[in-house]
């Protein structure tokens, strides 16, 4: 408790570096996400090009993912740019999956109603698949935010700022208190960021609020929840 | 690109194998760890998800804890332990374990959640005994599932025992960490390159394998193919 109360400015500048890089890699993935889950949704070979290729994505351990980034990228291993694009892209390799579940979820014949109105193709996609998808989309980014939330620590091992540092740093100086704090408020964290979502969610949504969503939308979500 | 060949040229460099050192030596620590924990937690979580999924009971806890660990820190939990129990095998052990356990379970459980109910209660009109629907219904059906709770687990195991070497337990991070010290770039892109192969190469043997133990007949072994609503509404068909 001590070390706490004596290292406050420390632990806060560190917190604020975490909450800088972990924000923008869950805006990217869910924004970069949702036109290429609309073409693995659109056509069925795209569909298995594309999911294939995030699971790839998704299985490349996130340490070497940032020392080998560079090689395309250009920026240095310890910068933040480099893990900000290494979180984005584990971030969409999730939400690709979601976003393009979230699409095929939306009833057929709602689709079909949308159409016989008379909406185009694009409005129709922002105006009714879109919005129904979203349960799903929801259910998608609260797993890509608090995967990369905690994530985001890992970079404290190539020295870039981040609550990962008092695991670093608390190993070499073998304080548990240090190392305590940073899982604590890592956890922390991504409770925020899930109820800032989820609060987000629910402006949008204001239908959702009403628990007669359709069944098949919750299983999805459901079945999202435990595969993912 | 001349990262890249530096790399490769590392990897390819004979001097780099055999003995304590070697990319080979440390590619088998690496994988007798993974599997020495994919082992321990099968054994822990496996019985568990069954129980939980034959019964019914404790679904919430399985969701919250499968939701909540996705929170923790790997690197966090690792030094925690680390710190705790001294450096050395043990302590990557335990938290590898921490973080297998979830995925497993949640395979198991869901692979028996996926099976129709009305499978089962066929089952049970046919004179089966409990432990003969356990056995040969659910355990068969729910294999794939399973299987792909193993498959993340694997994955993420592989990829946390990169951490090991941090808290001094060997492993492929032995090159990455010692690469990061030297500002050795070459050494740590070999050895990342080697993580990831074997990421991949777990990726393709469990997905060969989910594949594989689809029992003859079934072609509904996802949860996808579980048919999500009737064919008709309720209300169309009366």
């Amino acid at each position: 408790m001590n070390w706490i109360v004596n290292n406050t400015d420390q632990i806060g500048q560190l917190l604020v570096a975490h909450l800088g890089l972990a924000f923008l890699p869950v805006i990217l993935s869910f924004v970069i996400s949702i036109p290429i889950g609309w073409l693995a949704n659109r056509f069925r070979l795209s569909r298995g090009v594309i999911l294939t290729i995030c699971g790839l994505l998704y299985a490349i351990p996130s340490l070497p993912l940032l020392i080998v980034l560079p090689i395309f990228t250009g920026q240095g291993i310890r910068t933040s740019t480099n893990l900000i694009v290494g979180l984005t892209i584990y971030g969409i390799a999730l939400m690709v999956r979601s976003t393009a579940d979230g699409l095929a979820s939306v009833d057929p014949d709602i689709k079909q109603s949308a159409t016989a109105m008379g909406y185009s193709g694009t409005s129709q996609f922002w105006r009714v698949e879109l919005p129904l998808a979203g349960p799903v989309l929801l259910a998608g980014i609260r797993v890509v935010s608090v995967s990369t939330v905690s994530l985001t620590t890992v970079g404290a091992v190539l020295g870039i700022q981040s609550l990962g540092l008092l695991f670093t740093d608390g190993l070499q100086r073998g304080i548990q208190a240090e190392v305590w704090t940073g899982i604590v408020l890592t956890i922390v964290v991504a409770l925020v960021f899930d109820l800032v979502i989820v609060q987000i969610g629910r402006l949008l949504m204001p239908w959702t609020r009403v628990t007669k969503a359709s069944r098949r939308v919750r299983k999805t979500i459901a079945t999202e929840e435990v595969t993912a | 690109m001349n990262l890249f060949a530096d790399g490769l040229a590392w990897i390819f460099d004979p001097a780099h194998y055999g003995g304590q050192d070697g990319l080979d030596t440390r590619s088998l620590q690496h994988i007798g760890i993974s599997l020495l924990v994919l082992a321990i937690s099968s054994v822990i979580a496996i019985p568990l998800g069954y129980a939980i999924g034959h019964t019914g009971r404790g679904r919430a806890a399985v969701i919250a804890i499968s939701g909540g660990v996705r929170a923790l820190p790997t690197l966090g939990l690792l030094v925690v332990i680390g710190l705790i129990v001294g450096i050395g095998l043990t302590a990557p052990v335990i938290a590898l374990v921490v973080l297998a356990v979830p995925s497993i379970l949640a395979g198991a459980y869901s692979g028996f959640e996926s099976v129709d109910r009305r499978t089962i209660d066929a089952a049970r009109a046919v004179g089966m005994t409990e432990w003969q629907i356990l056995f040969k219904v659910e355990v068969p059906l729910g294999l794939p599932l399973l299987i792909g709770g193993l498959r993340s687990a694997s994955l993420q195991v592989i990829a946390t025992a990169t951490l090991a070497d941090y808290v001094g337990a060997g492993g492929l991070g032995h090159f990455i960490f010692l690469g990061l010290k030297t500002n050795d770039y070459s050494q740590m892109l070999a050895g990342s390159v080697f993580v990831v192969l074997l990421a991949l190469l777990s990726e393709l043997i469990f997905g060969l394998l989910q594949r594989l133990v689809v029992p003859a007949g079934v072609t509904a072994g996802k949860s996808s193919h579980v048919r999500r609503r009737p064919v008709r509404s309720q209300a169309a068909s009366g």
